[in-house]
């Protein structure tokens, strides 16, 4: 494996009570990059992304990210590699008991033993790069959406981690704030010298922002690459979900009998 | 439509389902033993929960503990009077207070004032995702979340209980001396002579501290075991308030029946 | 929740518990008064100990010396033997008379030292040997009413 590959996913098989989730999936993610998984939704998109955090055991294949086997490695051994990952969740998930700055300083206390004021900087220092420094005494119930993910954005880097990763970091979110968020996931990446894995359905935005874009349907990767040769594709799948075409691969029908057999079960065929 | 394969194939998927719930509840306090340890070094988690769940209780049980002992002193002194013997009021209503009312009518109340609160924040937090945030963030929800609640109970329970008897000594005592006119010499002396230290209120008190790890257990257990919408948490708040007071009464037999029992 | 805020009601908190605890244990409960920390045992047979309960006092002179610390059956003389924890501060003479009474009609039942004049002491782990069973009320009722028909037939 070269070096400059920081998450490499072999043949990632995972299913849940039975029922296959992710069937074989192949990713190298560069080190330094923005990467996008995208698909519909219950696609498997985030179970995926949990496979890379570790929360979830794949049922086959292995996931490696830097030199660890992440596939294999044990509860406390997991525990020492997240501290070098940071996750935006969905909505935020900022702890509703702590203000702005107790959240942003949490993963800090718990894992270093900065004094009271070095911490305090630090924090500051975070708020501010994602423009929340004047907010550090709110609660997380006194802020918007689009404000309580970027003070959430603000806890994950709070370590300076080497992988960054977002569960649909534009869920929700007004188009100003969806452009706000979009240029910070972007510049704290470059800043820090960190790789983001981004999961997503929302295309225009993304496609500003990466360098790398993997289409998931059903399990599987149906198409990736760069977001300018995914404008200019010609595969049905890919031009459906750029241009947001209510039909193509991707049925508007949910599969059902035919409308003959439905809605006029007694009339006899023909 | 009763067909009773189909009935008994219920029962025993129910019957399962509650062992295999006990179960996992009994792996789950193991847990939270093991996960203690780094907490001991940390006060500062305990206190607050003991903040949550004792002193915002104060209130509840001073007040319930005053007025079951102003009740006790009335329908005790309806009683006593018939025979005679209302200087007997005072170890009346100690020794009710002491033995039974105090520890299980604090810990009714501890499970529907702190325990659901216990387990609607759990619940909420898990939703809400921040368990899993927390523990993508290489920090043990088990042993930043569960443990300290866990125990600032532990710790609150017997306190509230002891407040609970103490308010309700007094209760009885408005009631039979300040306005019946019970003699208060012999009030306070038939109770002394007749509630012992060791037996009467250190079994009380351990009663309250088993209540207090039932009911603890039970309400960071339904908060971490709940399904994460906001129905399935306030089912949960629901179960945890039900369950605690089964479990409370269940304990309640058990234990007077090894505490108190043949004797005097 | 401002630390040094919380801190003080929790502190408050834990003193109003301990305090209650004190409360219970020295106003409602005995430990003040009962120092039966250091206590020796003597024990009594009884034909007839009634409703002694274990724990039950041990009077002399209405004063609480002791407390009944077992109740168990002789299988040969077919007797109660009780035995009893005695303050340590006390010593009995060896003629102690130990009793059964009630407190009250209804009361609870206890055992009572009446002191003899014997110059040796009662040793820890001695038997008194001077008893007296506990009074059976009906029993008393039977003779009395028993007596009151004999003299009725006397006087025909």
């Amino acid at each position: 494996m070269s070096d400059d590959i920081l998450v490499d996913i072999e043949d990632l098989h995972f299913s849940y009570d039975g029922r296959p989730v992710l069937q074989g999936i192949n990713m190298k993610i560069p080190r330094g990059k923005v990467v996008a998984i995208m698909g519909g939704s219950g696609c498997g998109k985030t179970t995926l992304l949990r496979c890379i955090g570790g929360q979830l055991r794949p049922t086959g294949g292995r996931v490696r990210l830097d030199k660890h086997r992440v596939s294999e490695m044990s509860h406390d051994e997991l525990y020492g590699l997240r501290r070098k990952m940071g996750m935006l969740f969905q909505f935020g998930a900022l702890f509703t008991d702590m203000s702005v700055f107790d959240n942003v300083a949490f993963p800090i206390r718990e894992h270093t033993d900065m004094t009271e004021a070095m911490i305090r900087d630090l924090v500051l220092m975070k708020l501010a790069a994602v423009g929340l420094r004047g907010a550090h005494r709110l609660m997380p119930g006194e802020l918007s959406g689009g404000m309580a993910r970027r003070v959430s954005l603000a806890r994950a880097v709070a370590l300076d981690p080497m992988l960054i990763m977002y569960d649909e970091p534009f869920a929700g979110l007004d188009p100003i704030a969806l452009g706000v968020i979009g240029q910070l996931i972007r510049k704290l990446n470059d800043a820090l010298g960190a790789t983001s894995i981004m999961v997503t359905h929302d295309v225009q935005e993304s496609l500003l922002i990466v360098d790398y874009v993997y289409f998931v349907s059903g399990g599987r990767i149906v198409a990736e690459g760069t977001p300018d040769e995914l404008r200019a594709s010609r595969d049905p799948f890919v031009h459906q979900f750029i241009h947001a075409e209510v039909d193509g691969p991707v049925s508007f029908d949910y599969p059902a009998p035919s409308v003959r057999d439905e809605f006029l079960p007694g009339v006899a065929h023909g | 439509m009763a067909d009773p394969a189909a009935l008994l194939r219920k029962l025993g998927h129910s019957v399962i389902d509650r062992i295999w719930r006990l179960g996992f509840a009994a792996r789950f306090l193991f847990a939270i033993l093991r996960f203690s340890g780094a907490l001991f070094r940390r006060p500062q988690l305990i206190a607050r929960e003991v903040y949550f769940s004792g002193v915002l209780s104060l209130l509840i049980i001073s007040v319930s503990g005053l007025f079951v002992g102003l009740v006790l002193g009335l329908q005790g002194y309806e009683t006593l009077q018939r025979y005679g013997s209302t200087e007997a009021l005072g170890i009346l209503v100690a020794l009710s207070l002491v033995r039974e009312l105090g520890p299980v009518v604090a810990g009714l109340l501890f499970a529907s004032r702190a325990g659901s609160s216990i387990t609607a924040e759990i619940g909420l937090m898990k939703t809400t995702e921040q368990l899993k945030a927390m523990d993508m963030m290489a920090v043990n929800p088990i042993a930043r979340v569960v443990a300290p609640r866990f125990w600032g109970g532990v710790i609150a329970m017997p306190l509230l209980a002891a407040l609970f008897s103490a308010m309700g000594v007094l209760g009885g005592w408005l009631i039979g001396v300040v306005f019946i006119g019970v003699d208060e010499g012999a009030f306070w002396a038939q109770m002394q002579a007749g509630v012992d230290f060791r037996y009467d209120i250190v079994n009380g008190v351990i009663k309250s501290f088993v209540f207090g790890i039932a009911v603890s257990l039970i309400a960071v257990f339904e908060g971490y075991d709940s399904v994460p919408t906001a129905e399935g948490v306030s089912r949960a708040i629901t179960r945890t308030v039900v369950t605690s007071a089964l479990a409370i009464l269940a304990l309640d037999f058990v234990l007077t029946s090894f505490m108190f029992r043949g004797t005097s | 929740m401002n630390r040094t805020v919380l801190d003080l009601w929790v502190g408050i908190f834990v003193a109003i518990g301990i305090a209650s605890l004190m409360f219970l244990a020295l106003k409602v409960g005995n430990l003040s008064s009962a120092h039966l920390s250091e206590t020796y045992t003597l024990q009594a047979k009884f034909d007839n100990i009634g409703g002694l309960k274990v724990r039950g006092p041990v009077k002399s002179a209405g004063v609480v010396v002791g407390r009944v610390a077992e109740i168990g059956f002789d299988p040969v003389t077919y007797e109660a033997v009780v035995t009893m924890n005695v303050d340590g501060r006390y010593v009995f003479p060896r003629d102690t008379f130990a009793g059964i009474y009630t407190a009250g009609l209804l009361g609870e039942q206890y055992v009572g030292f009446d002191v003899g004049g014997d110059e040796a002491m009662l040793k820890p782990g001695d038997t008194i040997s001077k008893t007296q069973s506990a009074v059976v009320l009906e029993k008393l009722i039977s003779q009395f009413l028993f007596s009151k028909a004999s003299e009725g037939q006397e006087s025909k």
